[in-house]
């Protein structure tokens, strides 16, 4: 383990040297870019699209780039954008990308609500942009990173901490116990059916990022882990004792007992995954679990 | 610089599948892969995992199926390598806990599906790509598997002795999607390419925005041949209005296809008087054109799906995922209207060429998934085929990529599998624009010939250049370049194809090539810039259009998904062969390869296909 780590070490040191040539180039290149890039929004400011009496939608988009002078202050652009029936907020922020402005940056990548790349903040709720119709949407739209987590550059956050959540509950399937070769392990329809919902999670982070407890509590796995936890906890492949293992994952301090059911995370899953009744089950399973008289 | 044995580049199914299986070799292995793994597209694949599971089904009917369905170009020993090792595989997914649907006895669920003569695709509700995804992605956290995401391989490292064979690959060359450094990834053993399908050369694609054939075009440009790129599968049923996948499964359920006649056109138009709406797939997306073209169709769009006498609770029970896509994306609720539907781009069938290993004919470079051709899908892609596809070869690639030698292959690869040099004749010059041209933001795979460390260090000195390039200068933007191109394919190589507009597909592609030229990335930070990121995409759409294009333009005759208006037949004795476009000086070079037919115990004999 330790010569991993090492390696790592090494890795990062020759990383960083190599950043750092790297970052000099960079600093050139930026100086003679970013004039450009002014005369390039000044020069969109002027020429503000005319779509000749069509139908138009106002986005309000935040911005916001560590190295691009005038971008460091993070502020919110306008982009006006001709309308169609049908036309979700991603669409949307792919014609402005397209047509106004080539770093507007944000994630996207199935458009069907599959990949979970676009949780966003829409007019201050987390919705995914590819499943968000414009039609629904009062206008102006105002579109902003998912709060409470680390802006990287306009619209995009640091997920990392979503990801080590999920990690934290041991996301994977470990009973050692399955038959040979080409049989499988039975399951019922009705166990199938019991975890069914909970499978349905795509990691958007839209749930974490708008939970409270989470907000204020780096510590707390958060609905998502939790929800996470449950699809194995449920699932009957799994024998008691792992049973047993997964709800003392889950009852320790910043586990199920955090949540204060305030329903943020089930009401934005775009997935409509009951997550708040997931936690309460388990509260209930780790409670029975340590009365032990039944 | 980074350092692994292996590297597995793209990190849905097949990746995952690839490391896995090079792990358990005892490998050290690294995914890397521009998309988070779970963000993958695998996990928008709906239908389901052909696998012969159950009495009175075997692996034989399997690669009968799948040899019919590719219209008799597929490769036997690849077909049939598929099939018997589809079970297994299958089964392995249900052992890491994949929540496949079952029956009341509690074995996993197969429902019937297009072109196969028994119900054997396995399945997870309408979602099975998502949970083969996931079920995949907890086993590399479970190995503790090294994932560098939101990191965008630009390259590989490859020698650049004159034949590809004589070619060593030693890594590869990322941009790390967050900085923005440019590192180098060094493979001691080997590296496998995972990186999907081109579906953005279309603008009417089930494909994700990702889905830009950057593996392919590495490959390609690299020196390995891309087979068969001139079949396309166009997925019979997708929205209308944004190109969004309805699974096949709703017509292995018993969903209808309805003209604006009212007719169940599959039977009453004699399409396909046996299977109907369950014909394989270039022949429905054909019948639909048809009708549409004919005017039967509906707002000259599309036709009608129906599901309703399905009853609401087999719906819910195994397409709930329907469902919501067709409400949420059309607006049309499935339980009380019919769904619009019509053809969209969706599968590539050909790709890097690779034996049954995953090997390519370069030392050291594999290749699985829908960027690889093997080839199993021939012509015509079986519905539940890709899925097998990706863990049956994504893990056998990723085993031999954990050895360093070669295996012994029924499938010969590499320009020595050459039978015949193709003529083809292109209104437009082909390949490179402005070769010699130190300014042009293009590159070649091939380097030098030195030790591994050195390769790559070249490698990434000569992206680190031309990222330099496309952010210095002033140009034109890809977006535009990138749209043009999507609605030339669109208009010219789609379903229905013929001699002139597959020419005017050259031209447009010529006029892409040069306006790339001048293309430029405008967004000056290295945080997350995306811009540059599409701006090196748009140039591998450009080389695999081009490619695909020829192909489609050389083969005189109608096959699988390949109609010609010309050529109204299927020619057994002239093009029982593959297609192969190889990138040699800057120039796409076409030629030849047999089909094979020979399988293990039985040689499958051409015939007319119907359904």
């Amino acid at each position: 383990m330790s010569t991993q780590i090492q390696k790592q070490e090494e890795e990062q040191a020759a990383d960083e040297a190599d950043a750092e040539a790297q970052s000099a180039q960079q600093q050139r290149r930026m100086e003679r870019k970013r004039d450009r890039a002014e005369s390039t929004e000044r020069q969109r400011e002027e020429s503000a699209p005319r779509f000749g009496g069509r139908e138009t939608r106002t986005l309000k988009v935040f911005r916001y780039d560590p190295e691009v002078e005038g971008k460091m202050e993070p502020r919110f652009d306008e982009f006006t954008v001709p309308f169609r029936q049908g036309m979700t907020v991603l669409d949307a922020l792919m014609y402005s990308r397209d047509h106004y402005d080539s770093s507007l940056t944000f994630r996207h990548s199935c458009r069907q609500a599959i990949c979970g790349s676009d949780a966003l903040f829409i007019n201050g709720r987390q919705r995914l942009g590819c499943k968000t119709q414009l039609s629904d949407l009062a206008d102006p739209v105002r579109i902003e990173p998912l709060p409470h987590q680390e802006v990287v550059k306009d619209l995009v956050v640091d997920m990392q901490h979503f990801y080590d959540q999920m990690d934290a509950v041991e996301p994977y399937f470990q009973s050692e116990d399955v038959p040979d070769g080409l049989e499988e392990q039975r399951q019922t329809r009705e166990n199938r059916e019991k975890i069914k919902m909970s499978t349905r999670c795509i990691w958007c982070g839209a749930c974490m990022s708008s939970c409270n407890i989470a907000a204020g509590n780096n510590e707390y796995l958060g609905p998502a882990a939790i929800n996470k936890a449950y699809r194995f906890a449920m699932d009957d492949r799994e024998e008691e004792e792992l049973k047993q293992h997964r709800l003392e994952i889950l009852e320790q301090e910043q586990g199920v007992w955090r949540c204060q059911t305030q329903f943020s995370c089930t009401e934005v899953c775009p997935k409509d995954i009951p997550l708040t009744e997931h936690i309460q089950e388990l509260k209930r399973e780790a409670v029975k679990n340590n009365l032990k008289f039944w | 610089m980074h350092e692994h044995d292996v590297i597995v580049v793209g990190a849905g199914g097949a990746g995952l599948r690839a490391a896995i299986a090079a792990q358990e070799e005892g490998a050290d292995v690294a995914l890397v892969s521009k998309l988070h793994p779970v963000r993958s597209h695998t996990g928008a694949a709906e239908g389901g995992i052909n696998a012969a599971l159950r009495d009175g089904d075997s692996w034989e009917d399997h690669a009968y199926d799948t040899m019919k369905g590719s219209d008799f170009l597929g490769d036997a020993p690849a077909i049939e390598t598929l099939c018997q090792d589809s079970p297994e595989e299958t089964m392995q997914l249900e052992h890491w806990g994949m929540a496949f649907s079952r029956d009341d006895d509690g074995r996993v669920s197969q429902r019937p599906f297009g072109g196969l003569s028994f119900p054997r695709t396995t399945y997870a509700g309408a979602e099975t790509g998502h949970h083969l995804l996931h079920t995949m992605y907890e086993q590399v956290v479970k190995r503790g598997i090294r994932v560098y995401d939101e990191h965008y391989v630009m390259n590989l490292a490859v020698t650049d002795h004159d034949d590809p064979e004589d070619r060593e690959c030693y890594g590869c060359v990322a941009y790390d999607i967050k900085t923005g450094q440019i590192n180098g990834f060094v493979a001691n053993t080997g590296v496998v390419i995972a990186t999907g399908g081109p579906g953005q050369m279309y603008d009417h694609t089930t494909n994700a925005v990702a889905n830009t054939g950057d593996g392919a075009a590495m490959a390609y440009r690299a020196g390995v041949p891309l087979e068969d790129m001139e079949f396309v599968q166009f997925h019979p049923t997708t929205l209308p209005s944004t190109g969004v996948l309805i699974t096949e499964g709703v017509r292995g359920e018993g969903g209808i296809l309805y003209n604006s006649e009212g007719e169940r056109f599959m039977f009453e138009r004699g399409y396909a008087n046996n299977a109907g709406e369950l014909a394989s797939r270039d022949v429905v997306a054909r019948a639909e054109l048809t009708e549409v073209n004919a005017g039967r169709g509906f707002e000259d769009d599309y036709v009608l799906l129906d599901m309703r006498h399905l009853g609401e609770e087999r719906i819910i029970d195994r397409l709930e995922n329907i469902v919501h896509l067709s409400e949420d994306f059309e607006g049309v609720d499935p339980l009380k209207e019919p769904m619009r539907v019509k053809p969209g781009q969706h599968y590539e069938m050909g790709g890097i060429e690779t034996d049954e290993n995953g090997a390519t004919c370069i030392d050291g470079l594999f290749a699985a998934g829908e960027c690889a051709c093997v080839s199993v899908h021939g012509a015509n892609r079986l519905g539940g085929n890709a899925l097998p596809e990706l863990i049956v070869f994504g893990a056998r690639a990723g085993r031999h990529a954990a050895k360093r030698e070669r295996a012994e292959a029924k499938i010969e690869t590499g320009p020595s599998a050459k039978t015949e040099d193709g003529v083809v004749e292109s209104p437009v010059t082909l390949g490179e624009a402005g070769i010699g041209d130190e300014d042009v933001a293009a590159d070649g795979g091939a380097l030098l010939d030195a030790p591994a460390g050195e390769v790559v260090e070249r490698a990434v000195e000569r992206e680190r250049a031309r990222v330099e390039t496309l952010m210095e200068r002033d140009g034109v933007n890809h977006a535009e370049i990138r749209s043009d191109l999507q609605q030339s394919m669109t208009a010219n190589v789609n379903v229905f194809r013929n001699e002139d507009g597959l020419k005017q597909a050259l031209r447009d592609i010529r006029q892409a090539r040069e306006r790339y030229q001048n293309v430029a990335v405008s967004d000056p930070s290295r945080t997350f810039n995306t811009d540059l990121i599409h701006t090196i995409e748009t140039r591998n759409l450009i080389d695999l259009a081009e490619a695909l294009t020829l192909g489609a333009l050389a083969r005189n005759e109608f096959r699988g998904a390949h109609w010609r208006q010309e050529f109204q037949e299927r020619l057994d004795d002239e093009w029982l062969k593959h297609t192969m476009v190889a990138w040699n000086g800057g120039r796409p070079e076409l030629y030849y390869t047999d089909t094979i037919l020979e399988g293990e115990n039985k040689t499958y004999e051409p015939k007319e296909r119907s359904y």
